[in-house]
């Protein structure tokens, strides 16, 4: 197996990989960077993000302002030190990206322009209209280009990490085009790699978010956490899942049942709000879970429509104007009518919520770090609890960005403090057995599993079992349906042999890691007993800070379910309290 | 909701035991919303599973699934099947490519020309990150905005006359992409970006037939940019004759 020594490897090549690549190269141009991808940097996920990322430039707007949104979004399982680190680097991050020719929407004076955001009491997100992700990916991407200590390996598919004397010295990746396997050894590792929303039948992810990095790490012993906590984003287009971000209901849009009725006033989150004059943090400017919720409350009223995809509500835009949501929504115009065929500037667009985004991840902390030295993760794929319980919209940009940086400074950190000898022998003895894993997977033949067959079993287990609102009953037939399919898994057949851009390959791949974290989304949510944001039981309706102010730490065990664990909570500043979106009302 | 019968013709080429491409005839009940490429992912995920493709967003922002779609270049995942309804309809990898398995093509061409157009801000002096953004008005921004579109599927070179007959010409997404850098407030990096945009392969090697613009399924319009290009490369070659062309 061919070997690729380097200083840092980067898994995943989007905002998050990008960006930590760019703060070593510009600071650190001695130092070698692998950047490492199943996929060109453009077709990360990032690109599909539209409505924009948080950070505090206006003067009616304040750091602690921004820390309490985040907070109380969060259900108060936020890390504090982690957030206030976060508000606090987040305008110079976003001005970074300003400096580096991100087109941002502006003010008529030249300044850069803000909207309302789910959850936020300030207007604080910047947006480039509404394609925020695919502006910053590309702009990170384009100026990733002039830095010659960058070397890409597009379309490069890792496979496992290698941890070796308590250390994590480089990954095994697969070059697609040529089936040849490569270790990459390094001093330190960062992955990148995004969330695992396809575990999901229905989603906005894109097909490439399987939680490969993710998955890498819990197998190689650092646990998964908070994973429980999934994000349903409220607006989702019918059949596709193609996300309307948040933004159209920041520019003004209403939620509506079937009968035209504004009913989020119904769910806390009244009283209602004047039509075109949107309130911040109450009525449709409530956080993504509540919302999300009210939805399946309307349902079980016989509130919503009924469609042959399923219940839906109305998203109505109709009041904003031709002109304004050409300006701010254009994105939001041209999928509604490319894939719904309603044009929201004419008529109220059907959505229901949608599997958006995973608060949980690898473990990691105020430093990108993970409890595996040598190993950093940032981004979706990570989770530094920043999320809480559940994200606020338009802080996951800037999350890359922030995290990104700092994993940057602590991997250099590393890098050049540590020791750095590489245990080649115990490098190689564990390439080979990855090596060994993958021709084991694609030589074994007479199977009778498919790959389409068994992912959909899991993402439908997951939808009935682990979806907006759980139960014991329902979580432990998942759990159980979710151990099988694992040892079904083995059943599966490769039908293409070949090593070219072998595509069965990399879905059978995908598929074990999504099924060993769905797992860890179902073990989570059996073993917490509350509701608590995104993550809601209906046979513990409240939120217990007694047992649960705890973060949820799932450990690999094999063939077998994760072992779960739990770890505090870093409270500074702010006490667990109420989530108020009422708009003050009594 | 109705059905929509597809019969799709899909290249298949696989160079460890194939001496030539070949068509893979495949029928689909496709139902009426969908788009070719869900008709590919059925074939994928329940008669066979050995089809080789790029495909993740699913809304037309990755650029991942541009093929040739009854000869015409497309993102698979914008083309409804409604539109081929009860016909043969022929998907093949993206034209002026080398296949590197099915519909996959070899890219490793543009992604070195995206990088030879300099596309990133350059300046002569940074300006600290302390003293905030670099003001930037709406009609500033409007300049370059529309360049700041493109996905990078390619289907611009698959569509480009020039592209087929001379691979070395740059090609509409990386030169739009200069231009959109050229116009923007905030650079500074005409001059540089000049000594490779004015050169044989630049440029001057588009015979200007529209046939990107038409192509691209985000209307960034590079036939355009092109055009404003070559009159910005005539103004800077004046102006480095007569020795101001420092920019």
């Amino acid at each position: 197996m061919e070997s690729i020594k380097t200083d840092i490897a980067i898994v995943g090549a989007g905002g998050a990989g990008l960006r930590t690549a760019i703060a070593v190269a510009e600071s650190n141009p001695d130092l070698k960077v692998a950047l490492i991808s199943k996929v060109y940097p453009m077709r990360s996920h990032t690109c599909a993000a539209e409505g924009g990322a948080a950070g505090v430039i206006k003067p009616d707007d304040s750091l602690d302002l921004h820390f309490n949104d985040t907070v109380g979004g969060g259900d108060w399982l936020s890390d504090q030190d982690v957030v206030e680190f976060f508000v606090n680097e987040a305008p110079k991050e976003l001005l970074q990206l300003e400096h580096w020719g991100c087109p941002w929407s502006r003010e008529p004076n030249g300044s850069v322009a803000v909207r309302p955001f789910g959850g936020m009491k300030i207007k604080r997100t910047w947006f480039a209209a509404d394609k925020s992700g695919f502006h910053i990916l590309h702009t990170l991407f384009q100026t990733s280009l002039q830095f010659p200590t960058i070397t890409r390996f597009d379309e490069f598919f890792s496979i496992d990490l290698l941890v070796t004397d308590g250390r994590c010295q480089g990954v095994v990746a697969m070059e697609m085009k040529s089936g040849r396997l490569f270790q990459f050894q390094a001093k330190a590792v960062v992955l990148a790699t995004g969330g695992a929303g396809r575990m999901f039948p229905f989603s906005t992810n894109g097909a490439i978010k399987t939680g490969d990095g993710t998955a890498m790490a819990y197998r190689a012993g650092v646990p998964a956490k908070d994973m429980e906590f999934v994000q349903y984003h409220p607006t989702g287009l019918l059949s596709t899942g193609i996300l309307l971000t948040e933004g159209c209901r920041g520019e003004g849009g209403v939620l509506r049942n079937k009968d035209g009725y504004r009913y989020l006033q119904d769910y806390g989150m009244g009283p209602e709000t004047p039509l075109g004059k949107p309130v911040l943090k109450t009525m449709e400017l409530g956080p993504r879970d509540r919302l999300s919720q009210a939805f399946w409350h309307e349902m079980q009223k016989g509130n919503t429509i009924s469609t042959q995809w399923g219940d839906a509500v109305y998203l109505d835009m109709t009041h904003l104007g031709e002109k304004h949501i050409n300006e701010r929504l254009p994105l939001v115009r041209d999928l509604s009518i490319t894939y719904a065929g309603v044009d929201p500037v004419k008529e109220p667009v059907p959505i229901r919520p949608v599997v958006h985004y995973m608060m949980g991840g690898i473990h990691t902390n105020i430093d990108a770090e993970t409890p595996l030295p040598g190993l950093y993760a940032v981004g979706e794929t990570a989770c530094a609890s920043l999320n809480g319980a559940n994200r606020l919209g338009s802080n996951s940009l800037t999350e890359l960005l922030v995290f990104g940086k700092r994993a940057a400074v602590n991997a250099i950190e590393h890098v050049r403090s540590s020791d750095s000898k590489l245990n080649e022998t115990s490098l190689k003895e564990q390439a080979e057995k990855v090596q060994n894993k993958i021709r084991d997977l694609v030589s074994r033949s007479g199977g009778t599993e498919s790959i389409a067959g068994i992912r959909k079993e899991m993402a439908t287990s997951l939808e009935s079992g682990a979806g907006i609102y759980r139960t014991e009953e329902t979580l432990q037939e998942t759990c159980k349906v979710l151990a099988d399919l694992r040892t079904r898994y083995a059943g599966i057949e490769l039908h293409d042999k070949s090593n070219v851009f072998n595509t069965d390959l990399f879905q059978a791949l995908e598929l074990g890691n999504l099924l060993e974290l769905a797992q860890t989304v179902a073990e989570g949510a059996l073993a917490r007993k509350e509701s608590r944001g995104s993550h809601q039981r209906l046979d513990y309706e409240a939120r217990d800070d007694e047992k649960f102010l705890a973060h949820t730490l799932a450990y690999y065990q094999g063939d077998d379910k994760p072992r779960i664990d739990y770890h505090d909570v870093i409270i500074t500043k702010s006490k667990p309290g109420v989530r108020d979106y009422s708009g003050g009302a009594k | 909701m109705n059905e929509i019968k597809l019969e799709l013709d899909i290249l298949r080429y696989d160079p460890e035991k194939d001496r030539e491409p070949h068509f893979q005839s495949y029928s689909v009940a496709c139902q009426e919303d969908w788009m070719v490429l869900d008709a590919i992912n059925h074939v994928k995920d329940h008669v066979d599973t050995t089809i080789s493709y790029r495909w993740s967003c699913h809304m037309a922002v990755c650029g991942s699934c541009g093929m040739m779609i009854d000869g015409k270049p497309k993102l698979a995942c914008k083309a409804p099947v409604k539109d081929y309804a009860n016909q043969k309809v022929r998907v093949e990898p993206l034209a002026n490519f080398p296949i590197e398995r099915d519909l996959v093509v070899v890219q490793d061409d543009f992604m070195e020309k995206l990088k030879r157009v300099k596309p990133y801000i350059i300046r002569k002096e940074e300006k600290p990150i302390e003293e905030g953004e670099y003001k930037q008005t709406p009609a500033e921004l409007k300049k370059y905005k529309q360049f700041t579109l493109c996905i990078n599927c390619l289907c611009c070179y698959a569509a480009c006359p020039e592209y087929a007959l001379t691979p070395e010409f740059i090609g509409p997404a990386a030169l739009a992409l200069a231009h959109r850098y050229n116009q923007d407030s905030r650079d500074q990096g005409l001059a540089e970006r000049h000594k490779v945009i004015s050169t044989p392969e630049g440029v001057w090697d588009c015979s200007f037939t529209d046939t990107c613009s038409l192509a691209c399924p985000k209307h960034v319009d590079p036939a355009s940019a092109l055009q404003q290009l070559k009159i910005a490369t005539t103004t800077q070659w004046y102006k480095e004759l007569i020795g101001m062309g420092g920019n």
